[in-house]
């Protein structure tokens, strides 16, 4: 916990009641050190937390209490107890409140990162073994159910997905940075209710863009699964997203630039189109790449859109077929049985959603257009 | 607009001075312009609308065939004839499931959000950010891996330490002492780690708003960290808070794919929530809709549609109050 360092140091005489109160009046105040986290502190954490380590170890030992969980549990427990007496005793009561509040909340910050680092490094632990470059160059066609996952893999997969997001992109791309600059340029009229709306829909669930294109696309006029259908599920999906996160890129652009340009006399869509848009040219792509990466992954909608398809069906043929992806394939092959095969594919998922996020953070490093 | 509406200003001057024109008048193409940003925002109104009518029109011949008995009654066999189907099992799982995860998930998220805004050096918080980001952009089908092939069987352990200690309480008692997993437990656990990220990052920026004076103020009287937090930054954020936590049941409520895979479609009220059973709406219609025949595929879209609406104004309600709770409106506050 060295690197959160809260006011550990010694309260001011007469701060005892309420956990905000000015010191009292006429006491000597000593000049209070908020950030105090020497040797001192350290050495009485790390106390705390190997004393109740080596404490509940010899409970667990000598009574019936057992499991990996209940003694990390236990442990964690001891130790903000030890950690709030200890400072109680050595400084005052506000002090240990203080030292247990930190640890809590920092806890939970390490809890997420830990949670993360636990699914992404499972993932790669079950995939990685069986991935091979057959998988990028071979589709499972022709090749039995018994064979090791190294043999065959998913190009289908691959270029479904590629294909699938690629028209989702094309297709929302445009109503979302519209949208934005209706919302922040035009500023209209209804600016509020488009944002509540927009909102709305990013609350959407994915299954539910699935039934959608199914009623609208599958059994009308698409006349059956395509992978057309599933791009249109996922373009939904996708145009809050980047309708959004456009809208907070364009706040970004320096306003002087704005008005230097509608005061040369140029017409409000050359400023948009000519200023506003290329200064916030890497922010829209940010915002792109955020959409893909939210949709990549979905398999819900493609379940009653795309169905799945065995062969290489690209982005023209995809149009009107049924087309597979790569989070089918993982599902199918999860529901075949065909664990190992699902969990190679769930890597290069993986992977491909953490390479596009990578991407759109390098891409959208803070700072103020100019 | 007119030339007349926009030459504002006082006439002072000799009164056959011609009036001075402060704005120029909307282009034609600007006036095109705005059309087309206009109509393209408005398509996010034409789809919402879209999915309701066509949702609705495919949903009609089950529903009306299913009548009241489609929100009371507890099997799902639209496709058999003569019998009653509903998704009262469905809207129990999909409830309880979603409360679950929300009990585990706010109080970590709020954690999490305090220490990114309150406690975090400067230089990990943005990491801290990107981190919580890049959780919300894993796949829920790998959350759903995931939470099947690690964390169900690390998970009984507690579901039977549960059994034995707290099965006095309804639903912690399991069905068969030591048949544990496929629960709504389970799926509550995963779909708590997957609403984290929408959680946090909406307290978060809700706890931004504190003014930071008042913060300060609070620490320069002598408070510690955890008394400003209790005193200035949580009763500031309070009513955002219970916006974050309302998104995060929106969440919850639609998770498709992670409850598919880990729940195996029982459509009865279970007795214990650590044994296998239940069902979700949005797992359902994943799981089913593939065998599903006519009627069948109605009935689903109709499920659908319930969901649709529920989340749509569980959403709703919990955008309006964050962004509320964003405007400085505390009485005795400038």
């Amino acid at each position: 916990m060295s690197t959160a360092n809260p006011s550990l140091g010694n309260p001011a005489p007469g701060s005892l009641s309420g956990s905000i109160s000015p010191t009292s009046t006429g006491a000597a105040v000593k000049p209070r050190k908020t950030r105090q986290f020497g040797l001192r502190e350290v050495g009485q954490v790390s106390a705390c937390l190997v004393g109740s380590m080596a404490g509940v170890a010899a409970v667990f030992a000598v009574t019936p209490l057992a499991g990996g969980l209940g003694f990390v549990l236990v442990t964690y427990v001891t130790f903000l107890v030890a950690l709030y007496v200890l400072g109680r005793l050595t400084i005052d009561r506000k002090a240990g409140i203080d030292r247990v509040a930190t640890v809590v909340i920092g806890s939970a910050a390490l809890v997420v990162a830990g949670l993360l680092a636990l699914i992404v490094g499972y993932v790669v632990f079950k995939g990685a073994p069986t991935l091979r470059l057959n998988f990028f160059t071979k589709t499972l066609s022709g090749v039995d159910p018994s064979a090791p996952a190294t043999v065959g893999g998913g190009l289908n997969a691959i270029v479904g997905t590629l294909s699938q997001v690629g028209i989702s992109t094309l297709v929302s791309v445009p109503f979302g940075v519209l949208t934005a600059v209706y919302l922040n340029e035009i500023k209209g009229r209804f600016a509020g209710v488009i944002r509540v709306l927009v909102d709305a829909m990013s609350g959407i669930p994915s299954i539910v863009a699935g039934l959608f294109i199914y009623t609208l696309w599958v059994v009308g006029p698409g006349k059956g699964y395509s992978g057309l259908a599933g791009s249109l599920a996922l373009g939904i999906l996708m145009l809050p997203t980047i309708a959004r996160t456009t809208e907070e890129m364009l706040k970004l652009v320096n306003p002087s630039l704005r008005e230097a340009s509608l005061a040369l006399g140029s017409p409000e869509w050359r400023t948009v189109m000519q200023v506003v848009l290329p200064t916030a040219r890497t922010g829209i792509i940010t915002a792109t790449i955020l959409g893909i990466a939210r949709v990549a992954g979905e398999t819900a909608p493609l379940l009653m859109t795309t169905f799945g398809n065995d062969s290489v069906i690209g982005p023209i043929k995809g149009l009107s077929t049924e087309q597979s992806s790569l989070p089918l394939f993982v599902f199918q092959q999860f529901g075949l049985d065909q664990r190992q095969r699902a969990w190679t594919g769930a890597l290069v998922l993986v992977g491909l959603v953490v390479v596009l996020f990578v991407l759109a953070r390098a891409l959208s490093r803070p700072k103020k257009y100019k | 607009m007119t030339d007349a509406a926009l030459g504002s200003g006082p006439q002072s001057g000799p009164t056959n001075d011609r009036q001075r024109q402060l704005f120029a008048p909307v282009r034609r193409s600007d006036k095109a312009f705005r059309a087309i940003t206009t109509a393209a925002a408005f398509t996010s109104l034409v789809v919402m609308a879209l999915i309701a009518f066509f949702l609705f029109k495919e949903a009609w011949p089950s529903l009306h065939k299913a009548g009241s008995s489609f929100f009371t009654a507890f099997g799902w066999t639209p496709d058999e004839e003569g019998t009653k189907y509903g998704i009262a099992a469905m809207l129990f799982g999909t409830v309880m499931i979603a409360v679950i995860a929300l009990l585990v998930a706010f109080p970590v998220s709020v954690g999490c959000a305090l220490f990114i805004n309150e406690y975090a050096p400067l230089t990990i918080r943005r990491p801290l950010i990107s981190l919580i980001d890049l959780l919300a952009a894993i796949p829920s089908l790998i959350f759903g891996l995931w939470g099947l092939a690690f964390l169900q069987p690390r998970m009984n352990g507690l579901s039977q330490w549960m059994n034995d200690y707290l099965g006095f309480i309804p639903m912690f008692k399991a069905t068969l002492r030591g048949i544990y997993g496929s629960s709504i437990f389970v799926s509550g656990i995963i779909l708590a780690i997957m609403i984290i990220p929408i959680i946090t990052s909406v307290s978060r920026s809700v706890m931004a708003e504190v003014p930071r004076v008042d913060c300060e103020a609070a620490l320069a009287l002598g408070g510690t960290r955890a008394g400003m937090v209790r005193e200035v930054v949580l009763p500031f954020a309070k009513s955002g808070l219970v916006g974050s936590a309302m998104l995060g049941l929106g969440r919850a409520l639609g998770e498709t794919i992670a409850v598919a895979l880990i729940l195996s479609n029982d459509f009865r009220i279970p007795s214990s929530f650590t044994s296998p059973g239940g069902a979700s709406v949005a797992g359902t219609i994943a799981n089913k809709f593939p065998e599903a025949s006519t009627n069948g595929r109605s009935a689903l879209i109709a499920a659908g549609l319930v969901l649709f609406v529920v989340t749509l104004l569980v959403n709703i309600v919990a955008r309006a109050v964050v962004s509320r709770s964003k405007k400085p409106a505390s009485p005795g506050r400038k």
